[in-house]
């Protein structure tokens, strides 16, 4: 009969050993924080741009709209006197470009393709084309052109209109240029101001970015957590509430959980059937065995029918140490911890054993002292300490002692079971540990070598251990068993 | 109506100004210099700043003595020339070349402005920058360095008996009341033929509208014409003119020796104060140097210990004062705005209406 499979969720200490089987696909928070930051970085620069882009486009235009004022104001100056065309600059035309920033300031006026005043050279408006005639053009409207001049960028309006002469009518035009120095120096401020905006968006988005990637992430943590502290025969479908999207993944898992719960429940049941198997028929062929050796008187007979008991008691020993470590080794693997009165366990085992024990004649001391509750699975611990005392009782000569006491050091509660049946045989008890093994003393006693087996792997399973010393007196042996407290 | 004019013969010269580039900047037009001094004991080791100003070279000379003191390698070749002729200085020099001019002093603002406009200056990020006001300085090329102001010059023996007048409106009412003692004995500037003059006059003509009528005043008082302002302080403390309108007033304090003769008025009404100003020119083979005297002439103009006597500054600091204020003292504005009054066709036009304004005769 093999054990169940392993029933228990892992535990959490069991989990950190597991990584090197299990591989990680990397971190889904990490992910889900640099995709975030990521588009933040990109809503940033786009941020950045179109700040950037609307405050050229606003500062080009108001510069735009100076100079055409300035142009303009020259334009209403220009009078007809005598024939002759002439103008009368404003001292604001110039003054008001001077206000804005300290740009060199450039203009000229232009009688059809004759300079009335200003600087010659100043570069030429190319639209709108010569040919197209002067009717055309779009009267008063102004147009913009950015070039060099002098070393220097340059922005500059052109303004035209048609002057009624009494030689016909000619086109006056007035250009009014400044350099950009000072748009350059604002555009730089700008763009500072753009940069830092876009900075400050990036950093707050990338905060919340990585708040809302732990946020997000929170209900796995959670739910982790849920079946992480679950105890070992915690079998209970998982109610705890959880985001849409891992309600699937819920329900597989406790689909999972169910089965699970099945097969085992149906383990349990095959090992307490297996067990009443074997053992009633062995009972019955016991009593049927003894009331034979009543009846009969030869002695031959009756050796051999008393060999007849001896082996039955032997396998329906051996069996029930079986299904007892088969029931060891399934009950560690799931260990059920409530709190176990160790004094009162022990007192009620020896009371039990009494009987077995005066038939040897052998006085049974019991000394317990009251230690506080332990977490543990009372029937193993029963089972262990049982053993013990088994052994202590068989291996015992009539008309000895066997003393047990229960006591209490810094972390564990002890039992011990000290008796004086010479000791074991061999300095290393440990391999006496190992399952089927006997001692050279054990020749003529009933036994398995299983029961310091399941009396280890109880303490074992509980975080305690198992100590087997030669007692006080050297006259037997001392075994005890630790279980910590905590 | 007795000062000869020449208004065409400046016309040409604005005429040139503007197409000097047009025509090419190597053609050579020569200019003249009223006088020429060298500051400094040459040694083989020595720099030379060459100066080109407007300035009288012994207002100056103190100024320019307390600056060789600190940087004793230094020569400086300093010429003395009229407003006209700094610009044809100027403009005759192979902007391309850096051993020209390095600095230019000048009264006329205007002219100033335009060099620094038109790119014959050079940037000058001065360390006195901080001190100065906002005001004085165009660009970081044009920077002032004293403020002069517009006054009015009366003969102390022809107002004995008149009470003393406080602003234009004052004079006006004077003027109407006793035609007869001013008749003929009014001086000020040719707007025509002095930079200076025109300057004044345009922004007298900008700031109130009282300035024609004063004009028209003089013109009926037969108003003589003067080409500078030292003349004009002559004639009234020899009482050759009762009264002279628009003389530089740090000429008039610098003579001391008058204070008995002259009255200075500072017209309550409104005083235009004109700003003396340098600038480094791009032909500058010392442009470094050349800062450093630009800084020592603002830090004697509006550094905190401007009282300072030994810095040897020769004109009077008037307190500074931010443009909001209603103050009479008024800061003509360096800027662009200078150079309309440049523009051929405005110079004609503000000429003929103030000479048919004054020469009613
Ligand atoms: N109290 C004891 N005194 C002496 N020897 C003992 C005692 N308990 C166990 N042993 C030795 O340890 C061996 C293993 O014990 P155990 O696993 O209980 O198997 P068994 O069924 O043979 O008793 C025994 O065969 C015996 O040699």
């Amino acid at each position: 009969m093999s054990p169940a499979p392993n029933p228990a969720p892992q535990r959490p200490g069991a989990a950190a050993k597991t990584p090197g089987r299990l591989r990680s696909s990397g971190s889904l928070r990490r992910r889900l924080a640099l995709q975030l930051v990521g588009s933040a970085a990109i809503l940033a620069s786009v941020l950045f741009f179109a700040v950037l882009g609307f405050a050229r486009d606003l500062s080009q235009r108001s510069h735009d709209s100076i100079l055409f004022a300035s142009a303009t104001s020259i334009l209403d100056s220009v009078t007809v006197q005598g024939g002759e065309v002439t103008l009368d600059i404003p001292y604001a035309a110039l003054s008001m470009l001077g206000n804005i920033s300290d740009d060199r300031v450039f203009y000229r006026v232009t009688l059809d393709d004759t300079l009335l005043t200003g600087y010659p050279d100043l570069p030429v408006q190319a639209t709108p084309p010569k040919g197209v005639p002067i009717t055309d053009r779009r009267q008063g409207e102004p147009s913009f052109l950015t070039t060099r001049y002098r070393d220097s960028s340059l922005r500059m309006v052109t303004l035209s209109r048609l002057m009624a002469l009494q030689e016909g009518a000619r086109e006056i035009s007035i250009s009014v240029a400044q350099t950009r120095d000072g748009q350059a120096a604002e555009l730089a401020a700008l763009t500072r101001s753009a940069l830092q905006l876009g900075v400050g968006f990036f950093l707050i988005s990338a905060l919340l970015a990585l708040w809302t990637a732990q946020w997000s992430i929170r209900p796995l943590d959670v739910l982790t957590g849920v079946v992480s502290r679950r105890g070992p025969k915690d079998l209970r479908p998982v109610r705890h509430a959880v985001p849409t999207e891992m309600l699937p993944l819920v329900h597989s898992l406790n689909r999972f959980i169910e089965r699970l719960r099945i097969s085992l429940t149906r383990s349990e049941d095959f090992i307490a059937e297996a067990a009443h198997r074997v053992r009633t028929p062995l009972a019955t062929v016991r009593t049927q065995a003894e009331i034979t050796l009543r009846r009969v008187d030869k002695p031959e007979n009756r050796t051999s029918l008393r060999e007849m008991i001896r082996a039955i008691d032997e396998s329906s020993r051996a069996a029930g140490q079986l299904l007892d470590h088969a029931m060891v080794t399934f009950r560690t693997d799931s260990l059920e911890r409530k709190p176990v009165e160790l004094s009162a366990l022990v007192a009620e085992l020896v009371d039990r054993l009494r009987p077995v024990a005066e038939l040897k004649d052998i006085d049974l001391c019991c000394h317990t002292r009251n230690v506080p509750a332990l977490p543990g699975d009372a029937i193993l611990i029963q089972n262990a300490v049982r053993n013990i005392l088994d052994n202590a009782i068989k291996y015992s000569a009539a008309e000895s002692r066997v003393d047990v006491t229960v006591h209490q050091t810094a972390l564990d509660a002890v039992v011990t079971v000290t008796d004086a049946a010479g000791g074991f045989p061999d300095p290393d008890t440990t391999a006496l540990t190992e399952r089927f093994v006997r001692g050279s003393n054990s020749v003529g006693t009933i036994g398995s070598g299983l029961g310091l087996t399941i009396a280890r792997e109880v303490a074992e399973a509980h975080g305690g251990q198992l100590d087997i010393s030669p007692s006080d007196t050297g006259a037997g042996a001392c075994v005890s068993l630790a279980f910590p407290l905590q | 109506m007795r000062f000869s004019r020449v208004p065409f013969a400046i016309a040409a010269l604005f005429w040139a100004v503007f197409s000097i580039k047009a025509t090419g900047a190597g053609s050579d037009v020569g200019y003249e210099v009223e006088a020429q001094r060298q500051f400094g004991t040459p040694n083989p080791a020595s720099v030379e700043l060459q100066i080109l100003s407007t300035t009288d070279t012994a207002l100056l000379a103190p100024l320019i003595e307390s600056f060789l003191q600190s940087h004793s390698d230094v020569v400086i070749d300093y010429s003395e020339l009229s407003s006209a002729e700094l610009m044809k200085a100027v403009l005759s020099q192979d902007t391309t070349s850096s051993d020209g001019f390095d600095l230019a002093i000048s009264s006329a603002m205007d002219l100033q402005v335009k060099l620094a406009n038109d790119g014959f200056t050079r940037k000058h990020s001065s360390g006195v920058r901080a001190l100065m006001p906002g005001w004085s300085n165009w660009r970081d090329h044009v920077f002032a360095f004293s403020q002069e102001p517009a006054t009015i010059l009366l003969s102390r023996a022809a107002f004995a008996d008149l009470p003393q007048p406080k602003s234009r409106q004052n004079l006006i009412e004077l003027m109407r009341r006793h035609p007869d003692r001013f008749r003929g004995r009014i001086g000020t500037y040719d707007a025509g033929t002095s930079g200076l003059g025109y300057l004044f006059a345009t922004q007298d003509a900008r700031s109130s509208d009282s300035f024609w009528r004063l004009m028209e005043l003089f013109g009926s008082l037969d108003l003589r014409l003067y080409c500078c302002s030292g003349a004009m302080i002559e004639d009234v403390a020899s009482g050759k003119l009762v009264m002279a309108y628009n003389v530089l007033g740090s000429y008039a304090q610098a003579r001391r020796d008058l204070v008995e003769k002259i009255l200075i008025l500072e017209p309550e009404d409104y005083t235009n104060m004109m700003l003396r100003s340098a600038v480094i020119l791009k032909t500058s083979s010392e442009p470094d140097l050349a800062g450093l005297f630009v800084d020592h002439l603002l830090e004697a103009a509006w550094g905190d210990d401007a009282d300072d006597l030994t810095s040897g500054y020769p004109f009077r600091h008037y307190p500074v004062r931010s443009s909001g204020e209603s103050a009479p003292y008024r800061p003509i504005q360096l800027g662009p705005g200078l150079m309309v009054y440049l523009d051929r066709l405005k110079r004609a036009k503000f000429l003929r209406e103030w000479h048919s304004t004054v020469e009613q005769n």
